[in-house]
């Protein structure tokens, strides 16, 4: 659960996948100020396309309180076309066509509600395609 | 040259079948399909809201319009499924994609024309000069009570147009509202499903400002029914829209293009807009298009588009409407939809 | 730097422990500890705990633990390294005392687990919160991914994977500090609720109550209180990225490499100087890829070679004799410093009927996390 301020400060990774590339080659999606494998701090600010492969991936049996009423649910990691490594929900799918090697795309999606009143999270998900 | 130069819908992957709905209440599923013209709907995924739903459509709207999303001057998202009572969809649609921050952002709500209305004052903006680029969408995660009339046909799903003075692919030759105090539909404010005056929401409300808007527009223009290749209206069942339509001399051949409530239900601000996206997927340059909203409450935007040669570079550009429509299905249980739609209480 | 002994050793039961609070564990721990050492007074303590304040709203362990183990007006600090906290806080009293700054160093861990009912939530704060577990994914979902690549990769099987489990709740029954101490079968771990394909109940290791506490001194002063200190003779810590996403192989833990060969390097040994390892089998996955990472496996080969037995009595290494994480409980932060008891026990001769035979080398490897941080101890029977 992220409060407004923590929520707000990663919504461009969240939202539209905004992303840094080392000059090592190395793509963060996360803010970085250094590229922890060759230490370099020289990158350029990108955009992911959003779209990428599946590396591995589990279905959620049991889940934490706030994803409980969707579970069984997959999650992947996946690693974009750009290098970038994440983990994500894979949404609308049929559970049993998750597969290592599935090639995904990233959509905007709902990824919880604090509750009743607070506010609501949104992020990306993967679909396959 | 003012009109639409970007276009793009969405609908949810997640359905319920009228019949799904009506065993669950013990209706007659073929009194219901029959009578309803409603086969199935779209449901909003538990991931999936107004707001995700707007992003999604005006994703392939700016796929579709190749412009720089900074260049968008106004952002109006219609709707009466707000995810929040008070904070802004559309803000959240903006840094989603990459519009902004000097950008003007209002979200609508007027029954099931929210959708028409931001799309009409996005396009005054743009004709005004006030702005180069101007964005309006409709979509909706519609309402309906358990049991009630509502329940087969509240869908989800949403359209969005960017409206523009270079690259136009339907302009916009008229407009016309005709408006009125008309409750025939309601939702006051903590509660959680519309209510309505049965059949007082058909000859009063719907077909009333309808073809008072349809009536007015026809004559300001100069034109009839038979010099438009497609029509679409607003489409709260399968049987009003065609009924409307034929009253005002259109044929079921110019309407079965936007005609998608039968296979979509009621996507509320996003029903007439969503018709009409399926209708640009397919015309052809020169083409007219008819296109009449309806929202309870109660009004009716009526929009005459003459298609462009441009339409032809854009078309393929990002997923058609019936494909998406006919694309990949998830059918739920009633059980399954009562959750995804929160009609099950849990604890907190 | 001195040569640094463990002289005394205390912990709980570990289990569900509803009378007992986060306070009284770890004091009834520290208190045994310094009993079986004979000391009634230490110098400093370090107490490593996972996430009280999440788990009892109590941060401030220095000051609480000091003032209710008896021992107010003594420097104490609280350590946190996810799960590997109390592996952490032993590293931590070590380098107190080898470095000459204090003699009589406590070292313990204490989890109160069982107050809350969504550990899941504070489990999950071991990994990115933003962008792992504000995705879903859940621990037992994190050493899934681990396990999927693992399977396909090396073709292990899912009854090959269950053999892990089983062997640690076979060495469980002797060891009466176990939460679990009974046998299960195959069909048990297979037909246990799925909690993230492919790991099953059965699987993962369970939520506990427990604390551990050791007290440690100077080798050269250990037969003052003992005839039998246990020296550590090798301490190895490494860290790995927060996320295991970035894991650029998925079936490796890159810093328990680096963590055991820091160990082996300080031992001056090798893994096959070692007769048992207590490794930090959070999950049965997790057991397998740190057995290829300690060196005691080739890479690929663990799961294989445990389930053929190598990885009890009388094979190739005991791997956890008390009964692991999974059959002995996991208390996050105590676990660490419980699996030196272990080793202490087995070092000691004092382990029962779980006794490795003539063991002279043994090992503890705790982890914190899917990997992002590992503590490793080689402990020597003097």
């Amino acid at each position: 659960m992220a409060d407004s301020a923590r929520y707000h400060r990663e919504k461009f990774h969240r939202y539209i996948l905004e992303a840094q590339k080392f000059d090592s080659g190395f793509v963060s999606l996360p803010n970085r100020y250094v590229d922890p494998y060759s230490g370099s701090r020289s990158y350029e600010k990108i955009n992911l396309k959003g779209t990428g492969t599946i590396l591995s991936y589990t279905i959620i049996h049991i889940a934490s309180d706030q994803f409980a009423h969707t579970t069984p649910f997959p999650v992947a990691i996946i690693e974009t076309d750009e290098g970038a490594r994440l983990t994500v929900m894979v949404t609308d799918c049929d559970i049993n066509d998750v597969k290592i090697g599935a090639r995904v795309e990233l959509v905007f999606r709902k990824i919880m509600e604090e509750g009743e009143s607070g506010i609501i999270n949104y992020g990306y998900k993967a679909i396959l395609i | 040259m003012v009109g639409i130069v970007g276009y793009g819908a969405y609908v949810p992957a997640h359905r319920i079948k009228s019949s799904t709905i009506a065993e669950q209440w013990g209706s007659d599923p073929a009194a219901i399909e029959r009578g309803l013209l409603l086969s199935e709907k779209t449901v909003p995924g538990q991931d999936e809201d107004t707001i995700t739903i707007s992003v999604a459509a005006a994703k392939n709207a700016l796929k579709r319009a190749r412009i720089d999303p900074k260049k968008i001057g106004a952002v109006y998202i219609g709707s009466e499924s707000h995810p929040y009572a008070v904070k802004p969809s559309g803000t959240i649609l903006i840094d989603a994609l990459g519009i902004g921050p000097h950008v003007h952002v209002a979200d609508y709500e007027f029954a099931c024309k929210a959708g028409s209305e931001a799309m009409y004052v996005a396009y005054s903006h743009v004709k005004s000069g006030e702005m180069e680029y101007a964005l309006g969408i409709g979509a909706d995660t519609s309402q309906g009570a358990p049991g009630d009339a509502l329940e087969y046909s509240a869908s989800a799903g949403g359209a969005a147009f960017i409206f523009g003075k270079t690259n136009v692919v339907a302009e916009v030759l008229f407009t016309h509202s005709y408006t009125s105090d008309t409750p025939d539909f309601w939702r006051r404010e903590y509660q959680r499903y519309p209510r309505h005056g049965g059949r007082f929401t058909g000859e009063p409300a719907y077909f009333r400002h309808i073809l008072g808007a349809s009536r007015a527009i026809l004559e300001k223009s100069g034109m009839k029914a038979s010099d438009f290749a497609f029509a679409v209206f607003h489409m709260p069942n399968g049987k009003f829209p065609l009924k409307v339509g034929k009253t005002l001399g259109f044929t079921n051949q110019q309407m079965e293009q936007g005609w998608v409530v039968n296979i979509m239900g009621n996507t509320y601000s996003g029903s007439s807009p969503t018709g009409l996206t399926a209708i640009l997927d397919i015309a052809k340059p020169g083409d007219k298009i008819f296109m009449c909203s309806f929202g309870s409450g109660a009004g009716s935007d009526a929009f005459i588009f003459q298609v462009t040669d441009k339409i032809l570079e854009v078309q393929d550009l990002a997923p058609k409407t019936r494909d998406i429509l006919n694309g990949k299905k998830i059918y739920l249980s009633y059980g399954k939809y009562a959750a995804y739609r929160k009609k099950i209480l849990f604890n907190d | 730097m001195r040569e640094v002994a463990i002289i005394g050793v205390g912990m709980t039961k570990f289990g569900e422990l509803w009378e007992q609070s986060i306070r009284d564990m770890f004091a009834e721990a520290a208190l045994k500890a310094m009993d079986d050492a004979g000391v009634k007074k230490i110098d400093s303590f370090y107490v490593g705990a996972m996430s009280s304040g999440l788990y009892t709203y109590q941060e401030h362990l220095s000051s609480l633990m000091a003032d209710y183990m008896g021992q107010i007006g003594v420097p104490g600090l609280h350590v946190e390294s996810a799960c590997a906290s109390g592996g952490s806080a032993v590293r931590a009293a070590f380098i107190e005392v080898a470095s000459g700054m204090s003699d009589i160093v406590l070292a313990g861990g204490v989890e109160k687990m069982w107050d809350v009912e969504d550990g899941t939530i504070v489990l999950a704060t071991a990994s990115d919160q933003e962008y792992e577990a504000y995705n879903g994914v859940t621990f037992p979902g994190l050493y899934a991914m681990m396990a999927r690549v693992y399977m396909e990769k090396y073709g292990l099987t899912r009854e090959e994977l269950a053999q892990v489990p089983i062997k640690n709740h076979k060495h469980s029954v002797n060891n009466p500090n176990a939460q679990y101490p009974f046998e299960i079968s195959l069909n048990d771990v297979l037909k246990s609720s799925m909690v993230a394909d492919p790991l099953r109940l059965m699987d993962c290791s369970p939520i506990t109550d427990g604390a551990a506490a050791l007290i440690l001194c100077p080798l050269e002063r250990a037969k003052e209180f003992t005839n039998k200190p246990v020296k550590i003779r090798g301490v190895g810590a490494a860290t790995g990225p927060i996320a295991l996403h970035d894991h650029r192989d998925l079936t490796r833990l890159d810093a328990v490499k680096l963590a055991g060969e820091r160990a082996y390097r300080m031992a001056g040994l090798s893994p096959s100087d070692i007769s048992f390892v207590e490794v930090h089998d959070c999950f049965s996955i997790a057991e397998i890829i740190v057995a290829e990472e300690l060196g005691f496996f080739e890479y690929g080969t663990a799961g294989k070679a445990i389930a053929e037995g190598q990885g009890t009595y009388g094979g190739k290494v005991v791997i956890n004799p008390s009964g692991g994480l999974k059959a002995k409980g996991h208390p996050v932060g105590a676990t660490g410093a419980a699996q030196v008891i272990e080793a202490y026990y087995q070092l000691t001769g004092k382990a029962g009927a779980r006794q490795v035979p003539n063991a002279k080398f043994g090992m503890t490897q705790n982890m914190g996390g899917s990997g992002g941080s590992c503590i490793v101890h080689i402990l020597e029977a003097l």
